[in-house]
């Protein structure tokens, strides 16, 4: 019950065709560009030519030149990113389980009051954070990356999987009930796997801006073998002075976008297949 | 409620945080008297901008080779200044101890030691009359030294040397000249773009507003610190860059200019002067297609109105925080650093200029690096940017008035007057 | 089932329990990384950090209670001016770049809901914009509007981006735009895939045509999803400040926004006015998302309420 297309007539299908194309120039042309950068030599860097000629890897080459960890930076934006997700998903399903389904006082102010954290400029809670977390001793720490990460990932989870949860018919979980299986059980076996499509893209708006964290990932670790890769970036340096490596920062943003790309492109169909397999059809 | 502590702002809020802060170690015990003795020996760290060509990790681990017990280790922080500066306030702000040594740019020192965010250093131990003096001034707030100087800087007229050779010219002395140079070449060449400097809204702008001024005989603050902004001198130097623009000697573009866009103008050939620092040296004699000028150009001391102009001074000195531990580590890494011969690395290096006077007349290094006179002179007569505690709002203040004169919103007598007073208020 | 039902069941003390369980770990992370700092924000919004200078230099350390002085102070003057016109700035980026989003994300999710085959790819391929870190995708879209940048090139004429006037305002617009709209596409794009096929088919039967198929039953179906994207859009969208940062450029009044303004003034050390300045954008926020929720009935819970009384 995932797909919902209408039949397929010629014309429809000239038009998605052209719509798809559309929306592909418009969200890769820039990025084009970018990539076209990263692939100049440091010295063409500002020739304007649609294809870099000569074709060059000296960007990426520096991007991963040995002083500069940029690979343990990835790995450290994987870990980061990653247990941010997963915490985010566990926490934020469970909120929203019960914000979609169970009857309580003070719902709605609840629910306001998670969505009034994201409120506040981040900018703004970055010293007093800064000052609790070097009281607690947690600096240079994953954890004082990934805590601060959930705090704006979850409202947005928590928000979004309440609606999609919402929009499940409540007698499915009700029949689940009715033949023997627990509230948890007639979660676990009916709204989540409906709900995969939502989840899914919950896990990866969560996991891109996590991936993408910058401000605090910067103030709170001091220690190079722990910075992120968005960190990383901002130290690339050229050669001289004032010389700004504007190639090697845009052959390390390709670097960083497409892994991505290409996971989500390879997971996607898995993911969602894995989860509505045990769905109700 | 009077002076407020880190525990204080943590036990401010929720009970959770109460709880935890005091498991924490807090970060106060770094907290010395500044002027007091620079105690404690062992594991320092050294907060820094760049390391262009890894040379200060170099040097770093030839240090370390030979101190077993009081390794320095580097934190490198993200490439632009502002960035630097603030996650430098915010360690001070929560008096962490991460950073031991920091790398200020001249500008910031002091804000830095009026707050107390950096000691007072032991002038005696260093050999500070070898040393180029405006750098050393640099480095001192009311008479006390702060931090030593590592890099200088100083701004050069780059000029085309080819066309001027082809014009039967001399390098300008004045801008009068510079004007009828540029005539004299668009002669030939219409197409170019006969100066320009950095004129974007930023710390740039300041520098070339500085410069334009000293070189017009005015000064933005007098030598007691009291602003002297509205002057005939300040106009005629502002007017100078103001008349540019209109006139086109200076290509309307050039409003977006900070360093690398009029690096990449001029390396294409579109400039005939450009002011710049000496880091474009290296980088526009490469001969490897991506300038078209190698080879074409050389440097100047910048124009003035009557005669040579004066540059504004730039570079880095090194500080000790305040909160840091194992101080008398870290000054011992900072003579270490500002001697003659990691100077010399450096140098060779990075091209860097150094604070050492005599670098500057070393054969050797003049052979390799033949602007090094010129940049010494131009050092030399350089003018210190305002010495202000509240620098950022001086430097925005004047960014603002400099702005609104070159892009024609305010006429150049206006912009100076509202200079003016904002500065009396800032600096009083 | 019946809303008389669904109250009869929940309202057990029972509930209430599995309710705090479930809700507990979301508000004891934001307690320590969102609340707590907000307090202690708020708190220094009251202060004021001393200036002076004591006889040999040093700034006389401490800072004292001002009362509301730090909020009156932004009203007054020439404070008044430079909030006014960030808070003219903020919010015309925010309604144009949200309105954009919209249209844009909307239409992207149904182009892709309707494509059999590549809609694994396109949709993959719309996660590039938003997976471009905003600090790096700053920087490029300052080389493509530089004076001999790309966009200069393409249209072949020489604008100057980068300096003060509405050519600035459209340069951040358009590259934020460009970065989010593929955020709305996609939570779009999922609710779309959780509307039954059957609501189609029964509306097919009707004969209604694809125009009216799309407000009369698309639209409604997707709103819960739809506002939920928007809502945090418009928060985000509020409070921007990277992209006109590093795009164009700090204190230039065409882009300045209410956390440039608040970054600013921390930047200059004066802590106090810039927690101001946070709280008064914060209560900014927080006044916008209530209207939206009562106008457009944003609130999950409400829509979902209507929707079982049908």
């Amino acid at each position: 019950m995932t797909a919902t297309r209408p039949r397929a007539t010629l014309p429809r299908k000239v038009l998605t065709f052209a719509g798809l194309g559309l929306i592909l120039v418009y969200c890769l042309a820039p990025f084009y560009w970018m990539a076209v950068s990263a692939f100049r030599r440091p010295s063409d860097q500002f020739e304007l030519t649609a294809l870099p000629s000569p074709f060059s890897l000296d960007n990426l080459t520096a991007v991963f030149s040995p002083g500069v960890g940029f690979g343990r930076s990835l790995l450290n934006s994987l870990v980061v990113a990653g247990t941010t997700t997963v915490l985010t998903l566990v926490i934020g399903v469970s909120a929203a389980y019960a914000l979609a389904r169970l009857r309580f006082r003070f719902k709605n102010a609840v629910a306001a009051l998670i969505i009034a954290t994201s409120m506040f400029p981040g900018i703004s809670l970055l010293v007093p954070l800064l000052a609790l977390f070097t009281d607690i001793g947690w600096i240079n720490t994953y954890q004082s990356m990934i805590v601060p990460s959930l705090s704006f990932a979850l409202p947005l989870a928590v928000w979004n999987l309440t609606a999609f949860f919402r929009q499940m018919p409540e007698e499915l979980e009700q029949a689940a009930m009715i033949d023997g299986c627990t509230r948890g059980q007639a979660f676990r076996k009916v709204i989540l796997p409906l709900a995969a499509p939502g989840i899914f893209t919950t896990a990866i708006i969560t996991f891109i801006a996590a991936w993408n964290e910058f401000i605090i990932a910067l103030s709170m670790v001091n220690d190079s073998t722990m910075q992120t890769a968005t960190v990383a970036i901002s130290r690339f340096t050229g050669a001289y002075g004032f010389d700004q490596p504007f190639g090697t920062q845009m052959a390390a943003g390709v670097i960083v976008t497409v892994p991505l790309v290409v996971v989500v492109l390879l997971f996607q169909r898995r993911i969602i297949a894995g989860l509505t397999a045990g769905g109700v059809k | 409620m009077g002076v407020r502590t880190t525990a204080a702002r943590a036990t401010a809020a929720l009970g959770v945080a109460v709880l935890l802060a005091s498991c924490g170690s807090g970060g106060d015990q770094g907290g010395e008297q500044p002027g007091g003795a620079l105690e404690g020996r062992g594991e320092v760290t050294f907060a820094t901008g760049k390391d262009t060509s890894g040379n200060m990790q170099k040097l770093v681990d030839e240090w370390n080779a030979s101190h077993a017990n009081e390794q320095v280790r580097i934190i490198e922080l993200p490439e632009s200044a502002d960035a630097q500066r603030q996650q430098m306030v915010q360690n001070a702000q929560v008096k962490s101890d991460a950073y031991t040594i920091l790398n200020l740019d001249v500008v910031w020192t002091a804000e830095f030691a009026a707050n107390r965010w950096v000691v007072e250093l032991p002038a005696s131990q260093f050999d500070l009359d070898k040393f180029l003096q405006p750098a050393v001034k640099t480095a001192q707030y009311r008479d006390k030294l702060y931090a030593v100087p590592v890099y200088s800087d100083g701004g050069l007229l780059y000029y085309r040397k080819d066309l001027l050779d082809a014009a039967g010219l001399k390098p300008p002395k004045t801008w009068a000249e510079l004007t009828t140079a540029c005539q004299a070449v668009k002669a030939t060449q219409p197409a170019i773009g006969c100066y320009a400097g950095q004129f974007e809204k930023y710390e740039g702008l300041t520098v070339n507003f500085d410069e334009a001024v000293h070189s017009a005989g005015g000064d933005v603050v007098d030598s007691s610190g009291k602003p002297v902004v509205d002057s005939p001198e300040a106009k005629a130097g502002l007017d100078a860059l103001v008349t540019g623009f209109q006139q086109g000697i200076i290509p309307q573009k050039a409003i977006t200019y900070k360093e690398e866009e009029g690096r990449r103008a001029f390396q294409a050939g579109e400039l005939l002067f450009h002011r710049q620092w000496p880091y474009q040296w290296n980088l526009a004699g490469k001969t490897d297609g991506s300038s078209q000028v190698a080879g074409k150009f050389d440097v100047a001391p910048l124009p003035g109105l009557n005669g040579p102009g004066s540059s504004t001074l730039g570079g880095h000195n090194f500080a000790i925080s305040a909160f840091g531990k194992n101080k008398a580590t870290a000054l011992d890494f900072i003579k270490f650093f500002t001697s003659e011969s990691a100077q010399r690395s450096n140098l060779l290096a990075t091209s860097q200029a150094p604070t050492l006077a005599s670098l500057y007349d070393d054969a050797e290094l003049i052979k390799q690096f033949p602007y090094l006179p010129t940049l010494k002179e131009s050092i030399l007569s350089a003018k210190p940017r305002p010495q202000a505690v509240r620098y950022g709002d001086v430097t925005q203040a004047i960014q603002e008035a400099a702005y609104a004169a070159l892009t024609g919103e305010k006429p150049s007598d206006v912009a100076l007057k509202d200079l003016q007073s904002k500065l009396q208020e800032l600096l009083k | 089932m019946t809303t008389v039902a669904r109250r009869a069941r929940g309202a057990t003390s029972g509930a209430g329990r599995l309710a705090a369980a479930l809700l507990s770990p979301t508000f004891i992370v934001l307690g320590l990384v969102v609340g707590y700092p907000l307090v202690a924000a708020l708190r220094e919004s009251v202060f004021r950090e001393g200036t002076d200078l004591d006889e040999s230099g040093f700034v006389v350390e401490g800072s004292r209670f001002v009362g509301l002085d730090n909020y009156t102070a932004i009203f007054a003057g020439e404070s008044a001016a430079r909030f006014w016109n960030a808070f003219g700035n903020t919010t015309l980026f925010t309604v144009i770049t949200v309105a954009l989003e919209v249209v844009i994300g909307v239409a992207m999710a149904l182009v892709m809901h309707h494509a059999i085959r590549w809609r694994g790819v396109v949709r993959a391929g719309i996660l590039v914009p938003w997976a471009v870190p905003t600090a790096v995708s700053a920087l490029l879209w300052r080389w493509i509007f530089q004076a001999d940048g790309v966009a200069n090139a393409v249209i072949g004429q020489q604008v100057l981006w980068t300096t003060e006037g509405w050519q600035a305002k459209f340069a951040v617009i358009l590259a934020d735009v460009w970065k989010t709209a593929p955020f709305v596409g996609l939570l779009v794009l999922a609710g779309l895939q959780i509307i039954p096929n059957d609501v189609y088919e029964a509306a097919r039967v009707d004969g209604a045509s694809p125009w009216r198929q799309f407000w009369r039953i698309t639209l409604p179906l997707v709103k819960p999803a739809l506002l939920v994207a928007v809502l945090f859009r418009v928060l985000d969208a509020l409070r921007m400040f990277d992209l006109p940062f590093v795009l164009i450029g700090s204190r230039k009044e065409s882009v300045e926004t209410l956390s440039m303004v608040a970054f600013d003034e921390a930047s200059s050390l004066r802590f106090g006015p810039a927690a101001a300045y946070a709280t008064i954008l914060f209560v900014y926020v927080a006044v916008t998302a209530l209207v939206f929720v009562r106008l457009l009935g944003a609130d999950v819970i409400g829509a979902a309420r209507e929707r079982a009384r049908k």
